[in-house]
């Protein structure tokens, strides 16, 4: 295994110090930035031969991101990163928040370099307090060094960093959601156009990037976007962060090059716990559709790979069921935090969200009826790209991946008014 | 009126956005109040929106949008359990059932004597850790076991 990247100072016994980022060659790449006045679309190149994608779920390409920010816009611009990592299984953002939080202020400060701002926020999760702490103490002792502020580094560079903590919302993770949220206001999505490249955070140009996605550039500029890239596979460059949780022996957040095969982090994990038989994973966060674990034993950690099984890698957050779950009750669980985080502002999501877990429960409390399958199906075509945000589609793919590959678990739950699972 | 610690912890969070924005400093503000008090009353929202130069109802808006903010009053150290998926996979039910045979209590509800508080969370993203719950927010207890419960209830007894 190579040394990590992301978590480079894991080794120190303060990981978090900016004495030990130093000591691992902590803000070069911003100084090599600096120093050689790169140019922003020499780093935006840098970025897109790197291939790295957006980390937090939804995959797009980042230097093509950056490059929609407006170039020669007179006034403020903002930089926003998300670390509302509240996707049911992720927690590897944490991880960098905790351990490494000087690479996400490089990185930080490396792309409001390249888009020409002087503002950036990084919107921490409400639960990780913790987190969050070691945040607003990493700012402060980057302030003080000098690698936030104005002058960085003793260059004509000017970029701050504020962090904001959310209190308990997942739509937040939504990016205007969360822009919503910073600007003081209950998290409910915006209409996209215009995008937030154009009207984002106070209505100004703003670009949202994930933490993970942020923590790579400062390896991409010091090393050269091709050797991250190599890292990983086609379409899928680089290394990533894995959260493994749910039934191993050794749940943790393993950080592994893209295309490692499923198998392998799965032994990194400990194996499936007490021996137990693998049952069905779901690749990428709870919103991704679940897969048998006959089929993830096939298939790598990369966009394609995953896609073609049928699900997607979302945030790289594997979540394992052994033969022991019910997938009824599994669903059960997952419906109800859809329907209890819908923002309300769309009907089908709204109304969809409730109507999808009420099913469920009455399915997996023995009062389902044999048309529920067929109505569950037909409410998920009836929210999935109906709304304004990704949630109601979020809700809908766990139920249409639950059914595909268990329907028949839930039909005996029907039918025989109690679980497969458990006779 | 909002203490002079909360308004010094405002003012802080202020510096934070543009002079022109101080509405963006309102979750801080309502998560401080709670912090002091262990819940946010109507009249402390009135002084949020007074501090902060917004209407009433727009503090409002945001304090019941997000779960954190406890809109009754709760125990001195409330216990917030994760229920979702990882944490289910990993025991959440049997972590649910230890402290409602403890406190005897249920989500929701605070112990008679005010010490304890219990909430049902969602995803609080350290799913590595399940089972788990936070304590006041602030401080998270992962890979909890009917021991580590107790003796953590002990600690919390004492304070």
């Amino acid at each position: 295994m190579n040394a990590p990247i992301l978590l480079n100072t894991s080794h120190f016994e303060q990981p978090w110090t900016l004495e030990n980022y130093l000591k691992v060659g902590g803000y070069q790449a911003l100084r090599k930035v600096l120093a050689e006045k790169m140019s922003p679309d020499a780093i935006i190149a840098e970025v897109k031969a790197s291939g790295l994608r957006g980390r937090g779920g939804a995959g797009f390409p980042t230097g093509l991101k950056w490059s929609f920010m407006p170039r020669n816009y007179e006034g403020e611009k903002y930089l926003v990163c998300n670390s509302d990592e509240g996707e049911p299984g992720t927690c590897k953002d944490r991880d960098i928040l905790r351990y490494n939080p000087h690479m996400l202020i490089e990185g930080m400060a490396i792309a409001a370099y390249a888009m020409g701002v002087k503002t950036g926020y990084n919107y921490v999760h409400g639960e990780i307090f913790e987190a969050y702490e070691r945040m607003e103490a990493a700012c402060e002792e980057a302030r003080k060094a000098g690698y936030l502020g104005k002058n960085i580094l003793g260059f004509d560079f000017e970029f701050d960093l504020h962090n904001h903590m959310g209190y308990g919302a997942y739509v937040c993770g939504e990016e205007t959601a969360l822009l919503e949220s910073i600007e003081g206001k209950k998290g409910q999505p915006r209409f996209k156009p215009p995008f937030p490249a154009s009207f984002g955070l106070y209505g100004k140009p703003t670009t949202i990037n994930n933490t993970e996605t942020l923590a790579s550039i400062p390896y991409i500029i010091s090393q050269g976007g091709k050797k991250f890239a190599d890292l990983g596979v086609l379409n899928s460059g680089g290394i990533k962060l894995f959260s493994v949780s749910g039934h191993v022996n050794n749940p943790g957040n393993f950080e592994v090059p893209m295309g490692t095969p499923f198998k392998t982090l799965l032994e990194m994990a400990g194996g499936v716990r007490n021996g137990h038989k693998l049952k069905a994973v779901i690749p990428g966060g709870s919103s991704m559709p679940v897969l048998p674990g006959e089929i993830m034993m096939d298939l790598n950690m990369d966009y394609d790979s995953i896609q073609k099984g049928g699900s997607y890698l979302g945030s790289g957050a594997v979540i394992v069921m052994d033969e022991t779950t019910c997938m009824v009750r599994a669903l059960e669980r997952l419906s109800y935090f859809y329907f209890e985080e819908s923002c309300g502002q769309c009907t089908p999501c709204r109304e969809g969200t409730g109507w999808l877990y009420r099913i469920v429960h009455r399915i997996e409390n023995g009062e389902g009826r044999a048309e529920d399958l067929d109505l569950l199906l037909s409410l998920c075509e009836n929210i999935a790209g109906r709304t304004i945000c990704a949630l109601g589609d979020a809700a809908a793919w766990p139920v249409q991946g639950f059914l595909k590959h268990y329907r028949s678990e839930f039909e005996y739950h029907i039918e025989h008014k109690r679980c497969l699972v458990k006779d | 009126m909002l203490s002079d610690q909360i308004q010094t912890k405002i003012n802080r969070e202020l510096g934070k956005y543009p002079a022109e924005q101080k509405q963006s400093a309102v979750m801080a503000a309502l998560r401080f109040v709670q912090d002091e008090k262990g819940w946010i009353a109507d009249e402390d929202m009135a002084d949020v929106a007074a501090y902060l130069g917004m209407p009433q109802m727009a503090v409002f808006e945001v304090a019941s949008f997000y779960h954190m903010y406890n809109l009754k009053p709760m125990g001195k150290h409330t216990l917030t359990v994760c229920t979702n998926i990882s944490c289910m996979l990993c025991g959440s039910a049997e972590t649910v059932a230890h402290l409602t045979k403890r406190l005897g209590i249920g989500f929701g509800e605070v112990t008679p004597d005010g010490k304890f508080g219990l909430r049902e969370g969602e995803c609080m993203g350290a799913c590595v850790d399940a089972p788990m719950f936070t304590i006041n927010n602030k401080k998270l207890c992962g890979r909890l076991t009917s021991e580590k419960i107790d003796q953590i209830l002990a600690e919390l007894d004492k304070q």
